[in-house]
This record gives structure tokens, C-alpha cells and sequence, in this order.
């Protein structure tokens, strides 16, 4: 009885200890990015935006003395993609086996500052979906959703061709810290990515485990003379195609003009 | 300079397209052709999706075929009651192959049918033309007259119903092969972003026996037409056409197509004929080669919807 008791104390005791060393929210998380809206113009070649912020704790606690990693992960507007594998039929190659990716990051880059399995544990990671294996990319499997095995032979084709492009990528040195609470990171959108809405995901790490967590965002449109074509073709595609016709009329019309030699 | 298009969703540099259009160009107008055989493969060897290219190219070769069409209808080269005729089935044909198209675009096969189609019609016709033109080369050296047209030869064509008396073109021949020349000229163009000027006049004159003054003109106002309405049933149904690249295209085109029909002008016709089946052989072979070598990637990822 009376070394049940020491124990019960004992363990109240580590708790309370635990409680004053990792006390929840002494550390608050600020983040943000050098531009909100990103437009596109007709030389637009990509862009580069900044992510910055800072790790503010109360006074009352000490910093961390492992110090604190960052991972943050930028997920583009979402999109539905198919992802077609060609085999040999007849002695030519045609696409046959198919998967359908569903609502899935157009854009998603992951930045650490660490390698992943440094930061936190494997468990810690899946949970807190750290890193492109730990992401969720759900494929129609017959009626249902559901997201297969990081090493699915479609789920890594399909990784691997959005980093190609510059889409998906995960870079571990991608976020540094100027001060021991002052952080930075670089995050390259390509040409090629969609317009929309694009959620940056910042979550602080201390000892392995997620201890602050906040976001921020920015916006890809498109502007003037693209997003008027591109927003024609699609909201009033018969009169579009005709304006089309016209101009090609008229441009050979000219040339007719220019040209005429009688 | 970078410009980046609309609806293909990708940066291109202006100088590299307006020099292709200007290249076609000078290749189209110094085989008077529209040059969709070329500037279709191009765009999609520069990275643009089959689907856009051939979409876009339609409304270039919309624009290089009317300033063509203006010059010979100057001339009185045009057969108008032969081209409605062949218009009445090219328009079935042209809303037949962008129906196919949308179809095929949806079940994940458009590539390889643009593909296989390229092969199949340019591999075979442009191997014909090579072997015409080596034979007719090699009668003009032997000094023996080249013999192109036969009058009075008739062939199952001209026993065919429906006939009909084509004043301009001094022929009399039934509706049934102008429509259905007409229909697959309208379809093949859909499908494969062509005009197909180089098919077309050869069949006006060896099927139809239309003669070579008005043959070229008559086939300018089919390919126009076509062409048109395949840019509008593309835009309309696809949302496939790129203004922005069709217009630095046809400014190229219209302008190298002028420098190519007086570069034409000073070659022998049957070594100009000998050329173009070379070159149409060729993109065959390039298509060919494509299909059989082993791709880079197993694996494409396309947009469900959007199609790019």
C-alpha cells in the first residue's frame, strides 16, 4: 500500500516536472510570406517567395536546448490527374493500365530543416503527415478512395513526375534559422503551376514532437490578357472558337493585302 | 523573350515559334500546301500536348489557306460549285472526327491514334510520292514526255449514280466520291491537325480528274472551311484552341509562305514533288520511330477535365 502510494507520488511528480520543462504553448509559432498574391503575366517564368517568422516563447521558460526544427509544406490548389502506364502491344507502345488521382496537391513541396527522420519519429511523421510518403494522395480504387503504400509503382511514377516538373519536392536544408528563434525558407513556384490558392503549413518541432503549429497562405491568378483568353476559351468556348476563325480570316486577309503582287 | 500560353499552360519563346510558322510557311507556300503535317508534329516535339497542337493548328491553317484562297480566287482558279460539293462532306467529316476526338481524348488514347494516324497516312502516301517522283525524275532524264493525266480513261468512279456537270473543272462525275473525298479530308484534318492539301490535290486529280489550274484553289476553299470549323467545334467542345499561339503562328506562316511560292517558282515541278514526298516520309518516320523506340517514362499524368 505505502509503496503504491510513493509510486502514485513519484509519477505525479515526473508529470508535474514535465509540465514545467515542455509546458504546452510557452512556445508560439509566427509565420509569413513576402508576397500573398503572385500574378501572372505573359512573361512569367516562376516565382520565388519567401517564408519567414519566428519562434516566440513566454519568458518564463528557457529556449529549447536541442533547438527547433521547422517543417513546412506547401500545397498547391487541389486537382484531380490521371497517371497512364504504356506497355508494348503489337510492337508499339500505347497507354494501358491506368489510375485516377483524386483531389489531390496540384503543387507540394516540403521544407525542412533537417532530414525528416532526424526531426521526429517515424510515427510522429505519419501522424503529422511530414514529408510526400506521409502525404495523402488518394487514387479511385474500383468505387472507393483510398491511398495506397508510399511504394505503389502509379504513387511513385506519379511523384516523380510532378518533382521533375518542379511540382512536388521535398528539400531538408530548404529552412534555416538566421538567430536561434529566427527562421527562414525560399519556396520556387514554376511556370507550370495552376492558379489558385496555395496553404503553407508551418509546424515547429522540439525533442521529436510537434510542439506549435500555424499557417499562411498566398494566391497564383492570372492577369490581364491571359486570364482573359484563358477564362474565354473555357466560359464561352462557341464564341471564343468563332473570334478565333475571324482572326484567322483576317490575318490571312492581311497577308492577301500585304502581299499582292498584280 | 518567354511569352506564356493561355490555354497550352506553358511558357514558349516567341522567336522559336514565329520561326517555326515562318519555316512551314516558307514550306507551305513553296509546295502550296497548308504545312498542318509540319507544324503539328513541331508544336508537340517542343512540349505542347498533342491535343492543344493539333486544335491551334487547325486555326493556322485556317488563316494561311484564305490568304491563299484570296490569290487564286483572283484568278478565277477557284471551282466553286466543286468545292460545295466537297464542303457538304467535309463538314460531316469534320464534326464525325472532332466527336472521335473528344472520345478518344476521354478513354486516354488520343496520343497514340495522332500518333499511328501520323505514320500510317504520311508513311504511306509520302513513300508513294517518293516513288512517283523518282519514276517521273527518271522519264524526264530518258527524255521520254511525262505523262501525268490520262484523258478518256475512265475508272469505276465515273460509273458510280448522282453525276453531276462541274463547269469550271470541264468534268462530269458523281456526287458520291466528291462527298466522301470531302468527308474523309474534313475528318483526317480533326483528328490530326492537318489540312491536308498534300492528300487532297492528288486525289482531285488522279480520282476526279479535276484539272491542275483550278485543282489547288478548290482544294484552298475545302481546307479554309474545314479548317474554320474545326477550330470553332475544337474551341467550342475542347477548349483546346490557344489564340496566342495560333496568332504568332499565322503572322510566321502567312509571312514564310510568301518567300516559299517564289522560292517554288524557280524549281522543276516533278523535283518539287520528289521533295515534299521526302519530307512528308520523313515526319512519318519520325512519328514511326517514336512508337517502337522504348519511351524515356512508362508513365504520363494528364488532367482529368482539362486535358492538359
Amino acid at each position: 500500500m505505502r509503496l503504491a502510494a510513493v509510486r502514485r507520488i513519484s509519477i505525479a511528480a515526473v508529470l508535474a516536472a514535465a509540465l514545467v520543462t515542455v509546458p504546452a504553448g510557452a512556445e508560439r509559432l509566427v509565420a509569413s510570406l513576402s508576397s500573398h498574391i503572385v500574378r501572372i503575366t505573359s512573361n512569367f517564368n516562376g516565382v520565388e517567395l519567401v517564408l519567414f517568422g519566428t519562434v516566440e516563447n513566454d519568458q518564463a521558460t528557457a529556449p529549447h536546448n536541442g533547438g527547433y526544427d521547422i517543417v513546412a509544406t506547401v500545397s498547391g490548389p487541389r486537382q484531380s490527374l490521371v497517371t497512364r502506364r504504356k506497355e508494348r502491344m503489337f510492337g508499339i507502345w500505347v497507354n494501358a493500365e491506368s489510375r485516377s488521382f483524386v483531389e489531390v496537391p496540384s503543387y507540394l513541396q516540403v521544407l525542412a530543416t533537417r532530414p525528416f527522420e532526424d526531426i521526429a519519429d517515424a510515427e510522429t511523421r505519419r501522424r503529422q503527415q511530414i514529408g510526400i510518403a506521409n502525404t495523402s494522395l488518394p487514387q479511385q480504387i474500383g468505387p472507393d478512395l483510398a491511398d495506397v503504400v508510399p511504394n505503389d509503382q502509379f504513387r511513385q511514377a506519379f511523384v516523380r513526375i510532378r518533382h521533375d516538373r518542379g511540382l512536388y519536392g521535398e528539400t531538408t536544408n530548404g529552412v534555416t534559422f538566421l538567430t536561434p528563434t529566427l527562421y527562414r525558407a525560399s519556396i520556387f513556384v514554376p511556370a507550370e503551376a495552376k492558379v489558385g490558392n496555395y496553404e503553407v503549413d508551418v509546424k515547429l518541432f522540439a525533442d521529436g514532437a510537434m510542439i506549435a503549429r500555424t499557417n499562411s497562405a498566398f494566391e497564383i491568378k492570372t492577369v490581364g490578357f491571359e486570364s482573359f483568353i484563358a477564362n474565354a476559351a473555357v466560359d464561352y468556348g462557341l464564341i471564343y472558337g468563332l473570334a478565333a476563325a475571324m482572326m484567322a480570316m483576317m490575318t490571312g486577309w492581311f497577308a492577301s493585302i500585304i502581299f499582292r503582287r498584280d | 523573350m518567354e511569352i506564356y500560353l493561355p490555354i497550352a499552360d506553358l511558357p514558349v519563346n516567341v522567336f522559336l515559334v514565329l520561326a517555326m510558322g515562318l519555316g512551314v510557311g516558307f514550306i507551305s507556300g513553296m509546295f502550296g500546301i497548308g504545312g498542318g503535317f509540319l507544324m503539328t508534329p513541331l508544336l508537340i516535339f517542343i512540349g505542347i500536348s498533342p491535343a492543344v497542337a493539333v486544335a491551334t493548328v487547325s486555326t493556322h491553317i485556317a488563316a494561311s489557306s484564305f490568304s491563299g484562297a484570296i490569290a487564286y480566287w483572283r484568278r478565277r482558279a477557284v471551282d466553286l460549285s466543286l468545292a460545295l460539293m466537297l464542303l457538304a462532306g467535309g463538314f460531316i467529316g469534320t464534326v464525325t472526327g472532332v466527336w472521335l476526338f473528344t472520345a478518344l481524348r476521354r478513354l486516354g488514347q488520343l496520343d497514340i491514334t495522332i500518333g499511328l494516324s501520323y505514320v500510317v497516312l504520311l508513311g504511306s502516301v509520302g513513300t508513294m510520292m517518293v516513288v512517283e517522283g523518282l519514276r517521273a525524275m527518271l522519264r524526264a532524264r530518258q527524255g521520254k514526255p511525262v505523262e501525268l493525266r490520262r484523258p478518256g480513261s475512265h475508272t469505276w468512279i465515273h460509273g458510280l449514280p448522282l453525276k453531276i456537270r462541274f463547269k469550271q473543272s470541264k468534268i462530269y462525275v458523281s456526287a458520291i466520291p466528291v462527298c466522301a473525298i470531302g468527308f474523309i479530308m474534313g475528318f483526317i484534318g480533326a483528328i490530326m491537325g492537318i489540312g491536308g492539301g498534300f492528300l487532297l490535290v492528288p486525289m482531285l486529280i488522279y480520282f476526279l480528274r479535276v484539272p491542275t489550274n483550278v485543282v489547288i484553289g478548290t482544294s484552298m476553299v475545302l481546307t479554309l472551311v474545314t479548317m474554320a470549323s474545326a477550330t470553332v467545334l475544337h474551341a467550342a467542345t475542347n477548349h483546346l484552341v490557344d489564340a496566342v499561339l495560333a496568332l504568332i503562328l499565322m503572322v510566321g506562316g502567312v509571312t514564310g509562305a510568301q518567300f516559299g511560292a517564289r522560292a517554288g517558282q524557280k524549281m522543276r515541278s516533278e523535283r518539287l514533288r520528289l521533295l515534299l514526298g521526302v519530307l512528308v516520309l520523313a515526319v512519318g518516320l519520325r512519328f514511326a520511330f517514336d512508337l517502337i523506340v522504348s519511351p524515356d517514362d512508362l508513365y504520363t499524368i494528364r488532367g482529368v477535365g482539362d486535358g492538359r
